[in-house]
């Protein structure tokens, strides 16, 4: 059995109500299916349980900022079916937010374990906050690092422990 | 030829000056500390294997700083990571050496101007003696800097450097005239 990528937004949009899905982006060579973040979790389970597709693992999941004219920050989802060797790809879209208001999403952990250092290292690298995580601290950077690196408007800190860090 | 390797008939006395012993033998047994931090640390662990031996010139790796004499830092030297160099360099017992290896360790290296994570050169924290220039640099030029530190012990003195001692004479015969 191999199923299309229309053929899962179809069965995503039956069972959860047009609400869910926001979009799509088919003309790239992976197309992505753009969902509503207030559903994210309950497409999630449901592409891991149904039998037809069987999602069982989060092979990436990444950050993406979109920078501050369209302010907007992303987290793509790279799912993959072991049993029937289908990809499919979740994006989902927040506001950027700022030091004091991150961007939040919820955090799917609880379906995938290995969305446990993703979801920390998206958190380090972008600052988005992943609702119901675990351990959400960061994963690579010291803890006493100031701002998140890959956001476009990131300005490194003039000293770290009295260290000079421009060259 | 140093002095040891010739044969002595006097007795087994030999007549030298206290300062080239010390350094004779601090440059004939110089136990670097073994850590390394990126792909500089290869090139660093094949000047250690038999093909290159080092062991011919008393450098052995040690597994501790409290027994090292010299410091090998081997790679990008991150942020997160300084705080750590530092502390492991002031585990070492005096007199101690740091070869500053590769570009990444030396300046920043590929890094300079976008790594935020990366300390631009080692240099700003602790004190480098020896430079090795190479990206990463080959085990002979590992080699080369390890000669050069022998030569920069070698020239080492008890007593203050002749800079030191001419200011400080410079100073006490100004303020004679004062």
């Amino acid at each position: 059995m191999n199923v299309n990528f229309q053929e899962i937004k179809e069965a995503i949009l039956v069972s959860l109500g047009t609400e869910a899905v926001l979009g799509e982006n088919i003309s790239l060579a992976q197309p992505q299916l753009i969902v509503n973040k207030e559903y994210l979790k309950d497409i999630c389970l449901f592409l891991r349980d149904d039998e037809r597709f069987f999602f069982d693992q989060l092979s990436c999941l990444t950050g993406l900022d979109n920078g501050v004219p369209k302010n907007t920050i992303e987290v793509i989802y790279h799912l993959y079916s072991i049993p029937f060797n289908v990809s499919f790809i979740l994006k989902v879209e927040t506001d950027r937010g700022d030091e004091q208001h991150l961007p939040e999403v919820s955090s799917v952990t609880d379906i995938w374990r290995t969305a446990n250092w993703h979801e920390r290292e998206a958190f380090d690298m972008y600052g988005i906050v992943f609702i119901g995580h675990p351990d959400l601290r960061r994963i690579l950077l010291p803890t006493d690092w100031e701002g998140y690196p890959l956001r476009k408007d990131y300005k490194e800190q003039e000293f770290y422990h009295g260290i000079k860090v421009a060259y | 030829m140093s002095l040891l390797d010739h044969k002595f008939g006097q007795g087994g006395i030999v007549v030298s000056q206290l300062e080239d012993v010390l350094n004779w033998a601090r440059l004939s047994s110089l136990f670097p500390m073994s850590f390394g931090l990126a792909c500089c640390a290869i090139e660093m662990m094949q000047t250690f294997t038999s093909g290159y031996d080092l062991d011919r010139f008393g450098i052995i790796p040690r597994a501790t700083p409290r027994q090292s004499d010299v410091m090998i830092v081997a790679g990008t030297v991150t942020f997160k990571m300084a705080d750590r160099i530092k502390r492991l360099y002031e585990q070492m017992p005096e007199p101690r050496y740091v070869i500053s290896m590769g570009s990444c360790s030396n300046c920043g290296g590929p890094y300079w101007e976008h790594g935020y994570h990366v300390v631009k050169g080692v240099d700003r924290i602790v004190p480098v003696d020896i430079y090795v220039p190479g990206c990463p640099p080959r085990p002979e030029a590992l080699i080369g800097g390890f000669l050069k530190l022998q030569g920069k012990i070698r020239q080492e003195s008890l007593v203050e450097p002749k800079a030191v001692e001419r200011f400080l004479t410079k100073r006490t015969s100004e303020t004679a005239i004062i």
